[in-house]
């Protein structure tokens, strides 16, 4: 006699996210860097804004920093990312 | 009641194991296989439909239902009696001010306490005395890993996913408790928190695991709580110097003293707010002098405010042994009560 048992998971309800365009060059553009606000993000974060600029030509990099390291990035700064070209989630610790 | 889950044909309930542990769907330990009927008896016991939606996870918006949570408690080994206390634990954790993403994806490894009061207590042969913080009765053990599995089945927590624990801690595989309110001289924890006595609830909190102490040697209060803040500030040099919920538990023989001597509730929570404070300095003496900084004298409270001690009593007839249960990370998540039965979002009539 066999046994019928269901599926625990999720089942594929992720929320209703979906993938931002993705650019084809990042020369002139503006990026942001979202960081989690640890202390050790801002030498590391510093030396990759130097990397973005001088590697990659990114004209803007703009620097944000969480209110609170473990909880989503403020509303303010989700709202000043829609001027961005590109977003970079800045874990560090 | 026909359920949505995708269900799946096993030959026996051998064979049932291993098509869980296959798909990393358990917690490593064995589990119950979840038919449908058993499914059904936990949502009919709750009265819930099974698309009832018991929350949604605020950050990455991952909503959970009666049958999901269902699925899981009766994997963990819930009878269907249990499992209104699985839905107001779940409901806590899925409040905004516990965050519980950020909680359970830490580094830092913390584990979802669950601490229940109320007459649901002894209805479900829940224990509170000997052994309280180590599966001492079948309730709290089942409830307390339902929780693991929520996390792990509908919200992704697994090791080494979202689940980013450097340690974590044994707590993680079931980490409830009942208060042993019978033989306590204070009202309630969820009195404490607004909870009416007649009512049931639980409240969670995102805890480190339990820092045991013993202090047989006194019957002033004072000394004994001294003793509870020298653990409480024993974390805040090694671990986190920032101010949260702190949870104490008290076994009987403690518990006496302060009953001996007219100790309120409130009494004990002003004393350690007073006195578990220390100063930043402090973390010189522990290894931490490069983090002092120019404000080695700033003091930090363990506490924000008297009322984020979670006083539990909790424990054995006889010890005078005491426990200090320290938060996650100071006040970024916060302890959440809840009633059982009550539902939270509902609009009114």
């Amino acid at each position: 006699m066999t046994l019928e048992i269901l599926d625990p998971t999720h089942e594929g309800n992720t929320g209703n996210f979906a993938f931002a365009s993705r650019l084809s060059a990042l020369e002139g553009t503006t990026v942001g860097i979202i960081s989690n606000g640890k202390r050790n993000t801002i030498p590391f974060f510093d030396a990759f804004e130097d990397e973005l600029k001088k590697t990659y030509g990114v004209a803007q990099v703009v620097r944000a920093i969480k209110s609170n390291y473990s909880a989503p990035a403020d509303a303010h700064i989700v709202e000043e990312a829609e001027n961005w070209d590109a977003v970079i989630a800045g874990i560090g610790d | 009641m026909i359920l949505a889950s995708t269900r799946y044909e096993v030959e026996d309930i051998l064979a049932a194991q291993e098509f869980y542990h296959s798909r990393n769907w358990t917690d490593g330990l064995p589990v119950v296989p979840p038919t449908t009927d058993a499914v059904k008896a936990c949502l009919e016991w709750a009265m819930l439909p099974e698309d009832h939606l018991i929350g949604i996870e605020p950050v990455r918006e991952r909503s959970i239902t009666a049958e999901k949570l269902a699925i899981n408690a009766v994997m963990a080994g819930c009878l269907p009696m249990h499992f209104p206390v699985v839905v107001a634990a779940v409901t806590a954790m899925l409040q905004e001010p516990f965050l519980v993403h950020g909680a359970t994806a830490s580094t830092g490894g913390c584990a979802i306490l669950v601490v229940i009061n109320g007459p649901v207590r002894r209805e479900l042969g829940m224990s509170g005395t000997f052994n309280a913080l180590g599966s001492s009765d079948r309730a709290t053990a089942v409830i307390g890993r339902t929780v693991r599995l929520v996390l792990c089945n509908l919200l992704d927590v697994r090791p080494g996913q979202i689940d980013r624990a450097t340690l974590g801690h044994p707590g993680k595989l079931s980490y409830c408790l009942a208060e042993d309110e019978e033989a306590s001289p204070w009202p309630s924890l969820a009195e404490d928190r607004g909870i009416p006595k007649e009512a049931s609830a639980v409240t969670v909190m995102a805890a480190l695991g339990p820092r045991q102490f013993m202090n047989e040697w006194t019957t002033e209060p004072e000394e004994i709580l001294n003793t509870y803040c020298s653990e409480i500030k024993g974390n805040m040099r090694g671990y986190s110097i920032y101010p949260g919920n702190y949870a104490i538990i008290m076994p009987p023989q403690l518990r006496q003293h302060f009953k001996d001597a007219g100790w309120t509730r409130q009494d004990i929570k002003q004393y350690v707010f007073e006195n578990a404070r220390i100063f930043r300095r402090e973390w010189a003496d522990v290894g931490k002098g490069n983090v002092v900084g120019s404000r080695g004298d700033q003091e930090y409270p363990a506490l924000p405010d008297p009322d984020h001690l979670l006083l539990i009593a909790a424990g054995g007839p006889a010890g005078g042994f005491g426990s200090v249960i320290p938060p996650w990370l100071g006040h970024k998540s916060k302890a959440v009560t809840v009633a059982i039965g009550a539902c939270l979002d509902c609009e009114p009539e």
